[in-house]
């Protein structure tokens, strides 16, 4: 595909990503490895380039520099936003944003694996077998009973869950959950760990979030940015007891 | 989990939609014209000849601002320059019909069309052949709105111009086509338009049959533009345009073409909008310039918006009514009805941000899921 494509079988590859809004230099020669099957947290102090690297991956953003691979051949910097959903990666974003005036069910529907051809949805036909799917969802979210309720009547909680729902269905190989336990209440936030933990299982999560205790219940390996860079990575203690670290975003 | 019977999501398609429709269609195709054929024309229930085309003219608006709340209320495109499209479809109407005085005119050339005689014109432009067939004529109906549609609708979504951008827009287009369409160099009767029509298929346009037929013309094509509006947001792709008006970038990270999908319905509606217009001109007799102001495609939104915004039957409703109102108001007290239409809309906007549909929903039963919900925390 790409003569350039490095060889690696990394699941997503970022090596030397630059982006710089007007003269910022959001993402400052950034390079990440996340392999296949990893569940990676990434934390950073506000303005570290969390959500660039996530927009950069989603094709939201495009880089100045440097390269984004999936899958080691396909070259992201390069598709838009619904070409790179199709590959099987899905975002969730850090406020919760579900379709408010479509039903739970409907938020589901839309986001099963379909066929996304505007002539495709036009005729689509809601059979059995999706029918079942969108209802072992539901359950697994814990949505059942509302299924038939828009979905801006819902929760802040309940909302990120129908969110985390709808990239279930989708199946996607890789997930990114921006901020997904923010504004949850303690109870909401345990719940949400262990569907993650759960997800992990079988699909690459990366996660970016703020709350250390969090991190910490999540247990996985953990990527600290700043300036738009690598600054440390490694198992939570060690992160935390790096004086640079600490210096720039534990210590403060 | 028991899987819910009828499955949770809405049949458009139920008993009770068939018998309103088919009432719809009982009343606008066997009671309108028994009551003008078939009434003594002195009975008090009569309705008298001149009343017929009035009425066409109305369906004729009420499938323009179909077309506007197909993308409206469903996809937030908010086009104000929809009598574009409604102009261009009536234009090509109207060229046949010019083409089909023949030497009846009053040079009497068999060549050309009066206005261009009296621009000392020797033969006619090449943008005009093919216009003497009416099947080629009915074809550029849409063919024009349509591919007018499909360039300016790629070019503006797939940069991503929305919202008020959007609209500015579709203002600049009209009123840029309305420029070109002034001038006389430009082959379309420049000032003055076209009009003095003589037939149509054969039949002298001014005969109350053939104005009887103009009418039952608009009906079909108002019923059959309904129920393809209704197919099409009543589908999954119905659900994809409510979801890209309230979370477009949302509905991209989930793997669909925003810009396509915007296209398709812009698309269909300004072909909606070219036919309603082809069914207007000879109705009213004349098409000109005007029609492409501005105005005109801000009064559609103010129809829509009265009728019930995102409800398909109350953007009929809102087109029939205040036309109506109109045309008993510009015959009453014609110095006061660019007032009334203003309040309506501010009251429309402050009051009632449904519509007269949304009212009459709210009054009767709640009926949660038959229209398309307004975006939250927006009005109009």
């Amino acid at each position: 595909m790409n003569a350039a494509a490095p060889a690696t079988d990394a699941l997503l590859y970022l090596n030397g990503v630059t982006v710089s809004f007007d003269g910022f230099k959001a993402l400052n020669d950034l390079s990440l490895v996340i392999d296949k099957g990893e569940l990676r947290t990434i934390i950073g102090p506000n303005g570290a380039g969390k959500t660039t690297m996530m927009n950069v991956v989603t094709g939201k953003t495009r880089p100045d520099a440097g390269e984004v691979f999936f899958r080691g051949t396909a070259d992201l910097s390069r598709l838009d936003e619904a070409a790179i959903a199709n590959l099987g990666i899905g975002r969730k974003f850090q406020r919760p944003t579900v379709f408010e005036n479509l039903t739970i069910f409907e938020n589901l529907e839309l986001s099963l694996t379909d066929s996304r051809k505007t002539w495709g949805t036009l005729f689509a036909r809601l059979t059995p077998d999706r029918h079942d799917r969108i209802a072992a969802t539901l359950a697994r979210i814990g949505l059942t009973e509302q299924s038939v309720q828009l979905a801006g009547s819902l929760s802040h909680g309940q909302k990120q869950w129908l969110e985390i729902g709808m990239l279930l269905i989708h199946d996607r190989s890789l997930l990114l959950l921006d901020e997904p336990v923010a504004g949850m209440t303690d109870r909401e936030t345990e719940e949400t760990t262990a569907l993650i933990l759960d997800l992990a299982k079988d699909r690459t999560i990366v996660v970016v979030e703020h709350d250390m205790a969090f991190v910490r219940s999540l247990g996985a390996r953990v990527t600290v940015l700043h300036e738009g860079s690598v600054l440390a990575e490694g198992s939570i203690d060690h992160v935390q007891n790096d004086p640079r670290v600490i210096e720039v975003y534990l210590g403060r | 989990m028991p899987a819910p019977s009828c499955g949770p999501i809405k049949n458009a398609w139920g008993p009770g939609f068939w018998a309103g429709f088919v009432a719809c269609g009982i009343v606008l195709i066997v009671i309108v014209p028994a009551l003008n054929l078939w009434v003594p024309p002195a009975s008090r229930i009569a309705l008298p000849d001149y009343l017929v085309p009035l009425l066409g003219k109305y369906l004729c608006y009420g499938l323009l601002a179909l077309s506007l709340d197909l993308i409206w209320g469903y996809a937030g495109i908010l086009s104000l320059g929809h009598g574009a499209f409604f102009a261009l479809g009536g234009y090509c109407i109207g060229m046949h019909l010019m083409r089909q005085i023949g030497t009846r005119g009053v040079y009497g050339n068999p060549l050309l069309p009066d206005f261009m005689v009296f621009l000392n014109w020797k033969e006619l432009p090449w943008f005009w052949w093919g216009f003497d067939h009416f099947a080629f004529a009915a074809a550029m109906v849409v063919l024009v709105p349509g591919l007018l549609a499909l360039v300016f609708g790629w070019l503006a979504f797939r940069s991503r111009v929305t919202g008020v951008y959007l609209s500015i827009i579709t203002q600049a287009m009209t009123y840029a086509l309305m420029l070109a369409f002034f001038r006389n160099d430009m082959g379309f009767g420049g000032n003055n338009g076209m009009t003095d029509y003589k037939d149509i298929l054969g039949c002298d346009v001014h005969q109350p049959s053939t104005r009887l037929g103009l009418y039952l013309a608009s009906v079909v094509a108002l019923g059959l533009g309904y129920l393809l509006c209704r197919f099409i947001t009543a589908s999954k792709l119905g659900r994809v345009l409510l979801a890209l008006r309230d979370a477009e970038s949302r509905v991209r990270f989930l793997g669909y073409s925003v810009t396509n999908a915007k296209l398709f319905v812009f698309t269909v509606s300004a072909l909606l909008a070219g036919i309603a217009g082809a069914l207007y001109v000879p109705q009213v007799g004349i098409i000109n310039p005007s029609e492409f102001s501005p105005g005109n495609s801000i009064e559609i939104a103010i129809w829509v918006s009265v009728g019930g915004r995102g409800t398909l039957s109350g953007a009929i409703l809102g087109a029939v009514l205040v036309n109506a109102g109109k045309t008993w108001l510009t015959g009453a007290a014609p110095e006061t009805w660019l007032f009334v239409l203003g309040a309506l809309f501010v009251l429309t906007t402050l009051i009632f941000p449904r519509g007269i549909v949304g009212l009459l929903r709210q009054a009767r039963w709640v009926r949660p899921r038959a229209t398309a919900p307004l975006p939250a925390g927006e009005q109009a």
